[in-house]
């Protein structure tokens, strides 16, 4: 697997490229604060996206398994989900890194005839594309069901108080309970 | 046939621009976002409340029925406060754009928009301010960083003044020491001179104006919902308690967020103010007219949060208590120790609040004569009065929060701890320059705590939630402490969305499970009614 080592000797420069064209979808003040801000917790945003997009790397390398990849694509849509971004916008990140490989091992590529690896690792990236819609949508229903269960907290105790909830023994409203996110 | 309206594939493929304009801000007009903004304030609340231009109105459509002299009561209205208000004037001329702030505020470093950086925020304002009010900006307008109040420009006004939580994370970091929460504080303010408030705040303070509280809840209603809790409490622990309502004489006036009785997960943490007290034999009352801890007047206007401010005030000295104990809540604290002096002058005709258990007198609120229900509590754990078994939270790995308004806006910062602590035998902290004076707000508070603006409340939690997963990564927690109604609504809600399996849980819940009451049954569930450790039912 030659492209499986290519890119892991360009790693570094891969997810740079990566990251800045990630950033760069944010206006320019913001795309410098998300670069240079290296505290995790004072740019929570910029960190969690560096630190997604090295492990969902590591991950689509051809030579590793990719199947527990989701908790790191979670991790950066969740955030792109509730910002000022179109659906297909909050999930465009995850194409971008077709760009940048093709930009960064085009000589590489080129030379040692690499086109199909690059298509079978390119088609690990447009698979891993459609479970981006997935966690999309998944956070999207859950703004819905927390604006639901919102006003479910603010009136249970008056209907309760109102006898106009019948009570099943044992029974609370179930606001807890998510399998969307248990991963 | 009607013509095909579907865009075509390469249509499509040519709209999508990944990069974001390079523009100067005020040449970047705003764009109102669904899910970012909440719906414009009823004409019924504001008429009943006498607030000028009630009238049905949409935020996101483009005639808001300004009335045709909105600019000179705009300007006649910031000229007003720029002579009243001191620090206004001076916040409006001092900022030297050093850009400290400019990262601090949650909703930028969780949605990433500049117009977010408290600095910016203050711009907008700033610019109207430098082309109608000073010699430069009336002179070189844009070069001078000044530009005309136009509709437009109202409008950007709007949607940011509501995108502050006024929380005052960015003050800390201000060497000048500018408040930017007091100029979102005028901006909404000088909004509100035309009839521009949200819903969500104009409703609750309609509400308070003419029953008390924010739900509107009629005495009775609010008796019996305290009577409700009374029942749980008698089947957890097996001991009834009879609170009073509006009884004169009593030394206490206890007041406390309507949060605290009608949301859930604020009502477990009103079970405990009630066992509290019970088991301390207090001599209190509750007022089904002070029935609300909160002001969201202080949301709206100064004026306005003043009106709904001195209830708990005139409540006090009708009931006759000595002094006033105050629960769980956020900005009432605020508006207590930074505003109610200048309003009103100290409380004199109450008396310096001294604990009726220790002795202690709490000097520190000679002047408002409130104390803090955290305050009051360490007090008592302190000076050993209270028997506790912490191991009955023993299933809780708690974490704290600090509540913008009391850790920024009065400094209490050890005594929820040290109750915490008391009560719970594993408490972590979240990394340091996220709590205490650098605490993250909940991304919910002014008003903010909407259903329509979800997404923009999840990107304000966002920086709060992510040390909340460290610590959560790290140590196992499972709960996030808190002395504020808001916050227990408004993180729930964060929590669910970005640390799902955090609980929210405010102090004097946690106080309630450890409490050993006398004669109590024995306990084998907590407020929750779920199973204490140890007692889980065996399979």
């Amino acid at each position: 697997m030659k492209l499986n080592a290519l890119l892991l000797e360009k790693k570094t420069e891969i997810i740079e490229k990566w990251f800045d064209a990630i950033v760069a979808c944010y206006p320019p003040d913001t795309a410098q604060f998300l670069k240079n801000k290296k505290d995790r917790f004072t740019n929570p945003m910029g960190a969690t996206i560096l630190q997604g997009i090295e492990n969902i790397f590591d991950k689509l390398l051809p030579d590793n398994d990719c199947s527990d990849i989701a908790p790191f694509l979670d991790n950066i849509i969740r955030i792109r989900a509730v910002q000022d971004f179109t659906p297909s916008q909050a999930v465009a990140f995850i194409f971008l890194l077709k760009k940048v490989i093709r930009e960064e091992l085009r000589q590489e590529i080129q030379e040692n005839k690499l086109y199909e690896e690059l298509l079978a690792f390119e088609l690990k990236i447009d698979n891993l594309a459609l479970s981006t819609f997935d966690i999309y949508m998944k956070c999207r229903e859950k703004l819905y069901e927390i604006k639901a269960n919102e006003v479910k907290n603010m009136t249970f105790r008056l209907l309760q108080q109102a006898n106009l909830i019948c009570e099943i023994p044992g029974y609370r409203p179930d606001v807890k309970d998510d399998d969307n996110i248990k991963k | 046939m009607a013509k095909d309206q579907t865009p075509k594939a390469d249509e499509l493929f040519s709209t999508i621009d990944y990069k974001a304009p390079e523009k100067s801000w005020m040449d970047t007009p705003v764009e109102f976002k669904p899910g970012t903004f909440c719906h414009g304030s009823r004409p019924k609340y504001l008429e009943l409340l006498h607030m000028p231009y009630p009238k049905e109105w949409k935020p996101g459509e483009e005639d808001w029925k300004l009335p045709e002299n909105w600019k000179e009561i705009f300007l006649d209205g910031m000229a007003e406060r720029l002579k009243k208000y001191r620090s206004f004037k001076l916040f409006m001329d001092i900022c030297v754009r050093c850009g400290a702030c400019a990262d601090k505020c949650h909703f930028y470093i969780g949605g990433g928009d500049p117009k977010n950086m408290p600095v910016l925020r203050a711009e907008l304002l700033r610019s109207v301010y430098r082309k109608y009010f000073t010699t430069s900006g009336k002179l070189f307008g844009k070069t001078a960083g000044a530009r005309e109040l136009t509709v437009d420009v109202l409008r950007e006004l709007w949607y940011y003044a509501y995108q502050c939580t006024e929380c005052r994370r960015c003050s800390v970091f201000c060497p000048y020491g500018i408040d930017t929460a007091e100029v979102t504080i005028i901006a909404r303010e000088l909004l509100n001179l035309l009839g521009l408030n949200t819903d969500w705040i104009a409703g609750p303070v309609s509400n308070c104006y003419m029953k008390g509280n924010h739900l509107g809840l009629e005495p009775h209603t609010f008796k019996s919902s305290i009577e409700f809790f009374l029942s749980d409490i008698e089947d957890i622990t097996g001991i009834k308690i009879e609170p009073t309502f509006n009884r004169k004489g009593a030394e206490i006036l206890f007041v406390t967020p309507s949060g605290d009785v009608f949301a859930d997960p604020g009502t477990y943490t009103a079970m405990g103010y009630l066992m509290l007290f019970h088991e301390l034999g207090l001599d209190y009352t509750w007022s089904t007219y002070a029935s609300e801890g909160g002001n969201f007047g202080f949301f709206t206007s100064n004026e306005t949060a003043k009106r709904l401010h001195y209830k708990i005030y005139a409540e006090a000295k009708r009931l006759g208590v000595k002094w006033i104990l105050g629960g769980e809540c956020g900005h009432m604290w605020r508006l207590i120790h930074q505003y109610l002096n200048t309003w009103h002058g100290p409380a004199d005709f109450l008396e310096v609040p001294k604990s009726p258990i220790t002795d202690t007198a709490f000097e520190n609120a000679r002047s408002t004569k409130m104390v803090h229900v955290a305050e009051f509590t360490a007090d008592l754990i302190r000076n050993g009065k209270l028997k506790l078994d912490p191991g009955r939270n023993d299933d809780i790995k708690l974490t704290w929060h600090d509540s913008c308004n009391t850790s920024r806006g009065m400094g209490i910062l050890e005594e929820p701890r040290y109750v915490a602590k008391s009560v719970c035998n594993h408490f972590y902290e979240m990394p340091e320059n996220t709590i205490k004076e650098y605490t993250f707000c909940c991304g919910s508070g002014t008003g903010l705590n909407a259903g329509e603006n979800m997404e923009l409340r999840m990107r304000g939690g966002f920086p709060r939630a992510n040390a909340v997963k460290f610590v959560r990564d790290v140590h196992g927690v499972n709960t996030l402490g808190n002395i504020c109604a808001i916050d227990r609504a408004a993180l729930t809600a964060s929590m669910d969305y970005w640390v799902p399996g955090i609980r929210v849980a405010g102090l004097h819940e946690l106080v309630a499970n450890a409490l050993v009451m006398k004669g109590e049954k024995e306990r084998t569930v907590n407020m929750r009614n779920e199973p204490l450790p140890g007692k889980e039912a065996k399979e």
